[in-house]
């Protein structure tokens, strides 16, 4: 190790490191540095409180609320957009007739914003005359209001953004599915292995560094993903299907209660390390052993 | 796989396809129909882009255009920069500190400006930067998920070749301009492909640090343009997402063999 | 196109330098909401043109920020950035918010003349309610609204009903939606009797029925609210009860956006809905409309709603006299029945009303005199200190109650615990 190789080090890292520290290191601690402060208003400054914002937060039931909400959106849209990714690849990794339409078609969600397809999931989800209802109609269902009721609001919420997200992570796989050599599954198929066990004990493991890469995405895509929340629920009824980034925007962009969205953050921040912790060492071996 | 097999997975994937591709379908269905049939779907239905014409009038969508284009182009341009810089001291050079920062840069594919809303605003009011383009920008110049991306690819290029240059006495930028940017070639249109998508449609954070019609993104003017408080113009709102999203998804479908390629070559797996 | 635009960010950039310094003096920024779809952009951009037409040494850039909500967030944002527009059209009830931020200056400071205080004084009280506090005038009404009842008369002889008689109480309109609810072979419903939209901002409408139930929901100081009040607790029981009782009503949260489509496919006979949205259904009903005031109670009643125009501070004299002036003109009955008559917000002085023009888009459109007769009855929108997080208690207990997460009584006693915690430091020193 030179000298001149680390100052030359330095300097190529510096430009990006000066973005990154103002843009997400510094206000990473400085979020908790606010978090022990009072919301500064036209006519008060800001004053330190100390733990006032966290005894607040303990007994905040919306917070809770969106808390187990994210959660559940977590739970609900990670496994099931990732599964739905590997069968979109495995279905647009081998040639048939309308491939091209079908590779176009779980890919339309990642060039549309969310934020105006919202609009459209809307009126699928209209009662009455919205599309579900209408499908359903022609069964003899009656009307439903998916989006009105407390049990069903977040689960369509979550149903928009696995749509959102499968396509995007498709393209992950189809790239490393394409990776697999042919002669594998072609070994294993004359030795008799059907199509489930080949996927199962072949392509999957060899798939794994792929999930690993996607599932770290999707997690962040669980805290991050509130666009449609706008349009669709406002985060209703009743707080049933708001999420913990809505709610620090109402917080803080809304109500204009600043400390308290910055008390918000660090919990997002806290959750988002413990998951950096658990993900980022299994990430980090697989990225060192390639 | 037997024919059965085969023609059951190709229904469901054709299946999987029209379900993926219906609010698609509806957007268009709803934009070239007047607005009377925006709930029924009867084949004899009127066509007219008079939708279109009634989007364009009600906003400066073209502003909205421009400034989307001017965020993403200058999104890109700074990450590619910045992004390579760093990658390749990552990549190939030793340097005390070089773990920490490394794991500092990481941490952002974690800690997304996506999150720290609150106190990147406060930050863009002090620099004085409220209601600009370069403050939507800002904070996503610098990308750790890009840094990663390029390391990984500069760390497969041989170290021949790094020497062979140096020993003609090429410097260090003109080593990594001519040697290592074009083996990378894959990764940067992947990377920027979901780069623009990314930027093209984000929301949350233009939407608090833009005031005005000068620098408001698509998706800002989008939202505006459809909460209106008497009631919902899906024929107009969706002729608007329709024409507000026609670049990307031409872009996608004149590059989506590229574009898969490159993911596969660069090694994003 | 590139050049420009960079001269156009040099300049933003130059003025955000300024910062402080006062800028031209006759250069005035205007935000404004467009609540109400259609032409309300075009009339603005319209009318702004004409009076720097009539006024060349004033130059106004009008912003079109999106809906009140949109604007009054912009409005803050940008007062906090250093860089508050000069006046802004933003909701009535965000006055105390305004004030409480330090952003925006009395009228009553460029209220010099006899002349001037006549006009202060000719808007409906009703409306004044909202634009006034503690002895000072803020807001000056200008988009203002007030909700009615919409009924589709082919609907109401369909049901064997009288087309042109809409429910005149609470259980009329309880009889009438049973009458008007049909329901297919499998009981499932093809037509509801009532639509009253609670999705976003329930309190509105919502304020309606307590207001029919004699009970007002916040004091005009804005520091005290009213929540558990028996009386809101009936209001809301009856709200419930349309849907959990007497199925006249589609149950669970009911979306605002919606609602005006819904009504044009024949999914509701009545609606409850802004009469700011008066032109889009006249333009969209394929079907023979009525409109009428909400229906009574213990009394008639409806909140008014809508937008006021606000003075910022940050700006220099000239700039807020040019303000004043600009705001006189537009406000004045010629405009003010272009406004009017483009979008269906009810013109906020008696004067407007007894314009030619006027009188005869009313002889024309009979319709557009039920709010401006409604406005006898109306009461202040509900408006208090932290007023977005207030309201948002409270609509988060509406819709508790709603969906039947909660009984009536008991969300309204928690809304009314939290907004007391809420309000107490703004009770102190008044």
């Amino acid at each position: 190790m030179t000298r001149r190789d680390w100052i030359h080090g330095w300097l190529l890292v510096l430009p990006a490191m000066a973005f990154l520290v103002l843009f997400t290191h510094l206000p990473a601690i400085t979020t908790i540095w606010n978090s022990f402060f009072s919301t500064p208003r036209g006519r008060r400054p800001a004053m330190f409180v100390g733990l006032d914002n966290y005894e607040r937060l303990l007994n905040d039931p919306i917070f809770w609320k969106v808390l187990t909400n994210n959660l559940w959106f977590a739970l609900g849209t990670i496994p099931t957009s990732i599964a739905l990714a590997i069968a979109m690849a495995l279905f647009v990794n081998r040639r048939f007739m309308g491939r091209g339409f079908v590779r176009m078609a779980y890919f339309t969600p990642t060039v549309l914003p969310l934020i105006a397809v919202a609009n459209i999931w809307l009126f699928f989800y209209t009662p009455g005359f919205g599309l579900i209802d209408q499908v359903i109609g022609l069964f003899g269902y009656g009307q439903t209001n998916l989006l009105g009721e407390p049990d069903t609001a977040l689960a369509a919420i979550m149903v928009v953004t696995i749509w959102k997200e499968a396509g995007f992570f498709m393209i992950f796989y189809l790239a490393a599915l394409q990776t697999i050599p042919p002669q594998l599954t072609e070994a294993a198929r004359i030795e008799g292995a059907n199509g489930w066990t080949i996927f199962r004990r072949i392509t999957f493991p060899l798939l794994m560094p792929t999930t690993l890469f996607v599932s770290v995405n999707a997690v962040i895509n669980s805290f991050r993903l509130v666009d449609h929340i706008f349009i669709l629920t406002g985060g209703g009824p009743d707080n049933a299907s708001s999420l913990l980034l809505f709610y620090i925007y109402e917080t803080s962009f809304r109500f204009w209660d600043t400390a308290y969205g910055a008390t918000l953050t660090v919990v997002m921040l806290a959750l988002l390390c413990l998951l950096a912790i658990g993900q980022f060492f299994f990430f980090d071996r697989k990225v060192h052993y390639k | 796989m037997t024919s059965l097999d085969r023609w059951l997975s190709n229904a469901a994937a054709i299946l999987l396809a029209l379900l993926w591709v219906l609010p698609l379908i509806y957007a268009i269905w709803t934009a070239i129909h007047p607005a009377a049939y925006e709930a029924r779907f009867v084949l004899t239905a009127p066509l007219s882009l008079e939708n279109f014409v009634k989007a364009w009038d009600a906003a400066p969508f073209a502003r909205y255009f421009l400034n989307t284009f001017i965020l993403v182009t200058t999104i890109l341009i700074g990450q590619f920069i910045l992004c390579t810089l760093a990658a390749y001291a990552f990549a190939r050079y030793r340097f005390p500190g070089r773990n920490i920062l490394f794991t500092l840069v990481l941490l952002q594919l974690l800690v997304m400006p996506d999150i720290l809303i609150v106190e990147n605003y406060r930050m863009i009011r002090s620099l004085g930067l409220v209601d600009t383009i370069s403050a939507i920008a800002l904070p996503y110049i610098a990308s750790g998920f890009g840094v990663f991306l390029i390391r990984q690819s500069f760390m497969t290029v041989p170290r021949e070749l790094d020497d062979a240059a140096r020993i003609e006495g090429a410097g260090a930028l003109s080593i990594l301009w001519r040697v290592y940017v074009p083996l990378a070639k894959p990764i940067y249109l992947a990377y920027g492909l979901v780069s623009v998508s990314h930027h093209w449609n984000n929301f949350l954070w233009p939407l608090i640090v833009t005031n005005s019609e000068e620098t408001r993104p698509v998706t800002v003017g989008l939202s505006i343009f459809s909460t209106s408080d008497s009631g919902i113009e899906w024929s107009v709102i969706n002729a608007a997402t329709l024409m507000t999203s026609a670049p990307l998804l031409i872009a996608f479908l004149l590059f989506q063999r590229q574009f898969v390629q490159s993911f596969m070559r660069a090694g994003i797996k | 196109m590139f050049a420009k635009f960079f001269q156009g960010a040099a300049m933003t950039a130059a003025m955000a330098i300024a910062g402080t310094l006062p800028a031209k003096a006759t250069d005035l920024q205007f935000y404004f909401p467009v609540a109400v779809g259609g032409g309300a952009a075009e009339t603005i951009e319209s009318l702004t043109k004409e009076y720097m037409e009539l006024n060349p040494g004033v130059n106004i850039d009008a912003v079109y920020a999106g809906s009140y909500q949109d604007t009054i967030t912009k409005v803050i944002t940008a007062s906090r950035g250093g860089n508050a527009p000069q006046l802004s059209v933003a909701l009535s009830v965000d006055m105390f918010t305004l004030i409480d931020e330090d952003l925006i200056l009395p009228f009553d400071d460029f209220i010099k003349t006899e002349e001037d205080q006549a006009w202060l004084d000719s808007f409906y009280p009703a409306f004044m309610e909202n634009s006034q506090t503690g002895g000072k005038t803020y807001g000056i009404p200008f988009q203002r609204s007030t909700p009615v009842l919409y009924w589709n008369k082919e609907a109401f002889a369909a049901a064997g009903l009288d087309p042109n008689t809409p429910p005149a109480n609470w259980t009329e309109m309880v009889e009438m939606g049973k009458a008007l609810t049909k329901r297919d072979a499998n009981g499932n419903v093809l037509q509801w009797g009532v639509r009253i939209p609670t999705s976003g901002f329930p309190y509105w409408l919502f304020q309606g029925l307590t207001t029919q139930n004699d009970v007002i929901l916040a004091n005009s100081d804005g520091n005290q609210t009213n929540f558990d009040d028996p009386k809101v607790v009936e209001a809301l029981e009856y709200l419930v009860s349309l849907s959990e009782e007497h199925g006249v009503m589609e149950p669970g949260i009911v979306e605002w956006g919606a609602t005006p489509k819904a009504f044009f496919e024949g999914q509701t006979a009545m609606m409850w809905t802004t009469t700011g949205n008066l032109t889009n259904v006249r333009k969209n009903a394929p079907f023979d409309f009525g409109v009428a005031m909400l229906p009574a109670n213990k009394r008639r009643g409806a909140p008014t709603g809508g937008g006021n125009f606000y003075l910022f501070k940050g700006t220099s004299d000239e700039q807020l006299s040019a303000s004043v002036d600009f705001i006189k003109w537009i406000t004045e009955p010629e405009q003010s029945a272009k406004w009017t008559m483009a979008t269906g917000y009810v013109a906020p002085r008696p004067a407007t009303w007894d314009t030619d023009t006027m009188k005869a888009y009313a002889k024309d459109f009979p319709p557009v005199l039920v709010a401006r007769d409604q406005l006898e009855f109306a009461v202040a929108e509900l408006s208090t200190y932290q007023n977005q997080r207030i309201t948002r208690i409270f609509n988060d207990a509406l819709a508790a109650a709603i969906t039947g997460q909660k009984d009536p009584a008991t969300a309204l006693q928690e809304a009314q615990a939290q907004a007391d915690a809420i309000l107490k430091p703004y009770r102190v020193g008044q």
